[in-house]
């Protein structure tokens, strides 16, 4: 299992603790990315998968625990601080404005202004904006006729590829993917699959979130087991078959960490 | 199982063309909401000049037509960035009254007839519109009140503020110039009232469609939580757009007083409909996301040609809200109609 030298992770949380209330969502969890990586988190219901993903996205702060990124201590206090460290959320419910164009939904936030006084009064420079919408939806391959419609006139697979699209842009480190087949058709999935493999050929690591078993085989260089708010195995590639996953999420194996 | 994935693949997304109607292969220009407004316009002014060309078609009367649409579109363009956000404000004619009433008071205050009177009253009446906004904004957000009642509220509060502050008698002593000039002044045939109502809606639609704080109002309105999710700061932006709506209510009471002389405290009841009317006529979505400054140009020309051609015709001008409320009923109904079918795709 151990590997002969391991790279410095790009992204490391040990002792993660959170609770809400009387409900201890993490229990000292632990999770690793590494650097170009795709790495499932998997676990069943309960098991604190979206409040690890909220932590790491910097939406929910831990109350114990450290994180790390390229092996430096930070403290990720407000979604602003994870995207400007490099890190992205493809939320499972998107996040997308439908009435605004992919192009528009792309830079939400982080608009490009026009140069001089037309961008001290907001002006938006939507040449610049159209123009890299459009390098970032081909070089991703994400099919979009007509990127001058609202997203809402999009079907499921490209409002998928767009929210994607948004987070592989402007993500340098990581990007989150929670369930992003959730709501998907086989056809739908196998692109999710294609977009995922296009960005860790780009250098970017993903984190995938899914309860979708044979998708994640498909597709993961890893996967990290979480059961009652800890890490309770990780596997690579070689290593995880079916049994052993399903057996780890549901503690009928033992530990394998 | 595989032909079938392969072919499903390979298969093109759009729909087959004979499903496609007459109306989707029109140009998207024309198939948006206010070109149809345009075009309602276009055919009602076409009526009602074939059948009264010499009333009608009269400068004298364009030109009413234009100044009561004008004095309802300047609270109809701040109305569109507020539906815009899928909120609405219905203080509007209140705060028109009771910024007037403060402008009256100011301008008496100030005395005389020259341009010092005249423009501390415009401050007088803008900044008061703008702190009924602040307020309505504030009730928005900070106490979470759903815009219809937050704005009820102002509406009752700012109306019973005017009649307390003009003791329920229209107030006197508007400057003789204010209504000599922008009252009834011209420039190229055309009162400096409408001139003025062309301006602010040029401003907003450039605002609207060119500028962040426009994208920002449309992504609110179309979804507030995928808008605070990438840093947009939703609160903050949603106390400045009805900021900016009580500012154009103050500025179209400015008008109210260069047009009557007086606070006219009880003719503005309606003016809330009408702003929301002229919003909605114009391709506004009320569900919010969707806007468009020029499209409620349009839409607040609709009610006035109606009022002044149903009276040309000889019927009772109260035939004119009838129409109107028919009108909006179908409109609304269309824009419902559309947005389901976009989201059944």
């Amino acid at each position: 299992m151990t590997a002969t030298e391991d790279p410095i992770p790009l992204l490391e949380l040990t002792g993660i603790r959170k609770t809400y209330g009387h409900v201890e969502a993490l229990r000292g969890a632990s999770f690793t990315v590494l650097p170009g990586e795709v790495v499932a988190l998997v676990g069943d219901n309960g098991a604190g998968k979206s409040t690890l993903v909220k932590v790491m996205s910097g939406v929910v702060q831990p109350e114990e625990g450290e994180i790390r990124v390229d092996g430096e201590v930070v403290n990720l206090s407000s979604p602003h601080v994870s995207r400007d460290l490099g890190i992205e959320t493809v939320y499972q419910d998107l996040a997308l404005a439908p009435d605004l164009d992919p192009c528009q939904n792309l830079f939400l936030g982080r608009e490009v202004l026009k140069g001089g006084l037309l961008g001290r009064l907001g002006f938006l420079d939507r040449k610049a904006m159209r123009a890299k919408a459009d390098e970032a939806f081909a070089s991703l391959r994400v099919g979009i006729q007509d990127t001058t419609s609202p997203v809402v006139s999009m079907s499921g697979g490209q409002r998928q590829g767009i929210a994607v699209g948004r987070s592989v842009l402007w993500a340098s480190r990581v990007v989150l993917m929670d369930e992003p087949t959730a709501a998907l058709g086989v056809v739908q999935t196998e692109r999710v699959k294609e977009l995922i493999d296009r960005v860790r050929s780009s250098g970017v690591a993903v984190v995938l979130i899914s309860h979708n078993i044979p998708f994640v085989f498909d597709i993961a260089d890893r996967v990290e087991v979480l059961r009652l708010g800890q890490r309770v195995a990780r596997f690579t590639r070689d290593e995880y078959s079916n049994n052993a996953v399903l057996g780890a999420m549901t503690g009928v194996l033992a530990d394998h960490t | 199982m595989t032909t079938t994935e392969s072919t499903a693949k390979a298969a093109p997304i759009e729909p087959p063309p004979e499903h496609r109607s007459l109306a989707d292969r029109l140009p998207r220009w024309i198939r948006t909401p206010k070109s149809l407004t345009l075009l309602v316009v276009v055919v009602l002014t076409v009526f009602f000049g074939a059948f009264h060309p010499d009333e009608f078609l009269t400068a004298y009367n364009q030109r009413n037509i234009a100044i009561e649409a004008a004095g309802y579109l300047i609270l109809a363009v701040g109305m569109t960035f507020v539906i815009t956000t899928g909120g609405i404000d219905l203080s509007v004619g209140s705060v028109l009254v009771f910024s007037g009433a403060v402008g009256v008071k100011v301008m008496v205050a100030v005395g005389g007839d020259g341009p010092a009177a005249l423009i501390a009253g415009l401050v007088a009446t803008v900044l008061t519109g703008v702190l009924w906004g602040l307020v309505n904004g504030f009730l928005v957000t900070v106490a979470g009140l759903p815009s219809l009642i937050a704005t009820l509220a102002t509406l009752s509060a700012a109306y019973g503020g005017a009649l307390v502050l003009t003791n329920g008698l229209d107030l006197r002593g508007v400057p003789e110039s204010l209504s000599s000039f922008l009252g009834f002044g011209r420039l190229l045939g055309v009162p400096y009232i409408v001139w003025l109502a062309v301006l602010v809606t040029i401003v907003g639609a450039v605002v609207m469609s060119r500028t962040r704080f426009g994208l920002y109002t449309s992504a609110v309105g179309s979804n507030d939580e995928a808008a605070r999710r990438v840093g947009v700061r939703v609160n903050r932006h949603l106390v400045k757009i009805y900021a900016v709506s009580g500012g154009l209510a103050g500025l179209a009471g400015y008008v109210s007083l260069a047009r009557f002389s007086t606070t006219s405290v009880a003719g503005h009841q309606t003016d809330n409909l009408q702003a929301i009317i002229a919003t909605v006529l114009g391709g506004t979505s009320l569900f919010g996301g969707v806007g468009s400054v020029i499209g409620t140009a349009f839409g607040s020309l609709i009610p006035a040609i109606l009022n002044n051609g149903l009276v040309i015709f000889g019927l009772p001008p109260y035939w004119q809200q009838v129409a109107v409320g028919g009108v909006l009923a179908g409109v609304v109904f269309v824009d419902h109609r559309n947005r389901k079918r976009r989201t059944q795709r």
